[in-house]
């Protein structure tokens, strides 16, 4: 660390070339990058907890095993179910099956196992994707904790005793263990298993009691994610009253103006709302209960609807009595009472929701959270990442969470690179949703080691950024002699090297013997998808822009080689080459400095070989069983 | 919300009501059917509401003008084809009595 420090303090003061200052202030900035990069790695390290077998749990707790589904073929979702099923804890199995498909009902019915489709409450409200689907089965069933399997994690009988002991300690809300796929080979080519996240990170994570949700694999208190449903609740409509009375004035103004000439009613109505809506924010802003600020606004909108009913009423009786003279049969004797009248001013048929706009506005100042299908949702809904944002708002509750490191549960990796993208490509987005929404820096009741447990995860999805400048730099010394730094001087070295070999030393000892080179490589090789999921998750988060939701396909898409995907990774390649062909010609025609010309070549070498695992990857034929490896139900 | 007026026979018009009838459109119905009863001398109106699923307290009260201003011309307002929500609204207000909803714009006429 503070090797990283010296070497980055003497970049910034004394080595940056400013007559190059395009190309060399990125540089220092994303060297800066890595190095924070590298001290929160540092931080996560420090702090890395081991646990022991935790005590056997009591008996007599109540557990629901959810099999999450969509799409995913009916044989796959059984083989998991089934497994489920027999788990030796006692429990009961569902499947949560959001494709609502009659053949998995069958299916699941034939089995004795437990089966779950949204509500007729989500009929045209938003659904959430994975996350209704899990809110959707939380209304439906009362287990006391909850394990959440996607529908390819196929679970070890002995998933539920392993980890259940870890709830006797009653602040802890969630236990993950980690994931691992059996349809990989040793090369693990598209880098689907993550021994050092579902190892040391986790620990690390663990130590400061930032255990991250990863979606499946885990168990959950349901009293915690209640209490987090709750609160987003509160948070919701606090929120959205907010909003809406800040908006108001404007909605008000601007039915006035539209419907200026439609009578005296409607301008009758909208001063009448206006009028609450100024009262609804005074009291407010006096911090009174959103319930009775809200029921206090509806109530003042009930009494300017009645009063429209009321003069629509007389108007209409009048015109009665006008029409029984014209006919000289003496009355008709037509009667319209109170209860008539407060029918006609309840909020379906009230005069006032003829505006739209208005309308809009009255419902939304309630406490019902009309425009979700449930008013509680304990999974976070705000982020494609469910799993990050629940996490995240249980940690700031003051829930712990336990990483407990022994595979229970195997499941399926993406076959091919297009699966794969559209997989990481989700993650980072999501990621970087909750980043922009509720940004773990500026949580309260978050802990700072947690803080930076989560933003060093969001951190990490930036790398996109930085592998850009980093394959820049040595093409433009190569083709064009631009140096990024004053000089590649021993000075340069001195500082650079212990720095370097310290860092991967940390990695080393932190691996201790994983294979962690796949994950290195393509935490640089997929430097587009980084970069798409930040842009794509800043224009969803602040311009309201879809962002659309990819179900990872569990089963292998086929094609040719997708090389379309991987394009800009190609045109980085090709650069390089050019780049190092056209360094050493340079060199020996006297223009580059040979040492310079010789670290960027080796530069460039490294570059290379990490880019080389795409081609890989756009090659790989999917994953063939061997002997002893059961490939489940595809 | 849209009205569109058809005219039948010398005397008779129809008004096709098609959106909402509610405290934004009842004053465009009013003034319609006085421009037809007044301007046009056209005293006998259908009212088809085969296009309207929703009425409020104002769009009954402009129905119920509509007939007045019908009947003191010497003719009469009949509506046609009312809808669940149309009809529950006419009979919760006792206005059955006085605008029965009929099957079709022709047996109005009869």
């Amino acid at each position: 660390m503070i090797l990283g420090v010296n070497y980055m303090a003497w970049r910034w003061l004394f080595s940056v070339n400013w007559s190059a200052a395009w190309i060399s202030v990125p540089l220092v900035i994303v060297e800066t990058y890595s190095l924070i990069d590298a001290f929160l790695f540092g931080v996560t390290m420090w702090k890395l907890r081991v646990r022991d077998t935790p005590p056997a749990p009591p008996e007599d707790l109540t557990v629901d095993a959810f099999i999450t589904t969509y799409n995913e073929p009916i044989s796959l979702v059984m083989t998991t179910a089934l497994a489920a099923s027999r788990i030796s804890y006692p429990h009961k199995t569902w499947i949560l099956d959001d494709g609502a498909r009659p053949a998995m009902k069958r299916a699941a019915e034939n089995a004795g196992i437990g089966y779950i489709t949204r509500s007729p409450d989500w009929e045209n409200h938003p659904r959430h994707a994975k996350a209704g689907n899990l809110n959707n089965a939380l209304a439906a069933t009362q287990g006391e904790f909850l394990l959440i399997l996607d529908a390819d994690q196929v679970p070890e009988p002995e998933i539920v005793h392993s980890m259940l002991g870890h709830f006797n300690n009653e602040k802890v809300a969630l236990v993950q263990t980690p994931q691992w796929f059996h349809n990989v080979t040793d090369e693990d080519i598209l880098g689907s298993q993550a021994p050092l996240f579902y190892g040391p990170i986790q620990q690390g994570k663990d130590g400061w009691n930032a255990a991250f949700f990863c979606g499946s694999n885990a168990m959950i208190r349901r009293e915690a994610l209640m209490q987090i449903g709750i609160t987003g609740y509160v948070q919701g409509v606090r929120t959205t009253v907010q909003q809406t009375l800040k908006a108001a004035d404007k909605v008000i103004t601007k039915a006035r103006a539209e419907h200026a000439a439609t009578g005296p009613h409607v301008n009758r109505a909208l001063n009448d709302v206006g009028q609450a809506v100024r009262s609804a924010r005074k009291e407010l802003h006096e911090n009174k209960p959103v319930a009775n600020v809200t029921y206090d606004f509806q109530r003042k909108v009930d009494a300017a609807s009645k009063s429209i009913v009321t003069v629509d009423v007389a108007a209409l009786l009048a015109d009665l009595d006008e029409i029984a003279r014209l006919s000289r049969d003496g009355g008709t004797g037509a009667y319209i009472g109170d209860d008539v009248i407060d029918r006609l001013a309840r909020r379906d048929w009230s005069p006032i929701g003829a505006i739209e706009s208005v309308r809009e506005m009255v419902q939304a100042l309630d406490v019902d959270r009309s425009e979700e299908a449930l008013p509680v949702m304990p999974m976070a809904t705000n982020s494609v990442t469910e799993d990050m944002a629940t996490c995240m708002r249980l940690h700031t509750q003051g829930w712990e969470s336990v990483y407990h490191h022994e595979i229970q549960a195997k499941g399926l990796a993406p076959e091919d690179l297009r699966t794969m993208l559209t997989q990481r490509l989700r993650w980072a987005q999501g990621t970087m949703q909750v980043f922009l929404r509720e940004n773990p820096l500026l949580q309260r009741g978050l802990s700072l080691g947690q803080r930076l447990m989560y933003f060093s995860t969001m951190w990490s999805y930036l790398s996109g950024f930085a592998a850009v400048v980093y394959i820049a730099a040595p093409i433009i010394f190569l083709c064009f002699g631009v140096m990024p730094v004053d000089a590649f001087s021993v000075d340069f070295f001195a500082r650079l090297i212990p720095f370097l070999v310290m860092n991967q030393m940390l990695f080393f000892v932190a691996a201790r013997g994983r294979k962690t080179w796949r994950g290195q490589q393509y935490s640089l090789a997929l430097f587009p998808v980084w970069i798409k999921a930040c842009t794509t998750a800043a224009a969803n988060v602040l311009f309201g822009r879809d962002l659309g939701f990819a179900v990872t396909p569990k089963t292998r898409q086929d094609g040719g080689p997708p090389w379309s995907l991987i394009r800009p990774q190609l045109v980085a390649i090709a650069a390089l080459v050019v780049a190092a062909v056209t360094g050493l010609v340079r060199m020996f025609t006297g223009l580059g400095a040979p040492a310079g010309t010789l670290v960027n070549i080796a530069w460039v070498v490294f570059d290379l070989l990490i880019l080389s695992v795409i081609i890989r990857a756009a090659l790989y034929k999917g994953f063939t069983p061997t002997e002893g490896v059961e490939n489940s139900g595809i | 919300m849209e009205f569109d007026v058809e005219l039948s026979g010398p005397e008779g018009a129809v008004i096709r009501v098609s959106g909402r009838l509610n405290m934004v459109s009842a004053p465009k119905l009013r003034d319609l059917v006085t421009h037809i009863v007044h301007g046009d001398g056209r005293s006998h109106l259908v009212v088809d509401l085969a296009g309207t699923d929703f009425v409020d307290s104002s769009g009954l009260g402009a129905l119920i003008a509509g007939l007045k201003t019908a009947r003191s011309a010497g003719g009469d307002l009949r509506i046609a084809r009312a809808g669940t929500q149309v009809t529950m609204v006419l009979e919760l207000t006792g206005l059955d009595r006085i605008l029965q909803s009929h099957d079709s714009v022709e047996e109005c006429f009869q």
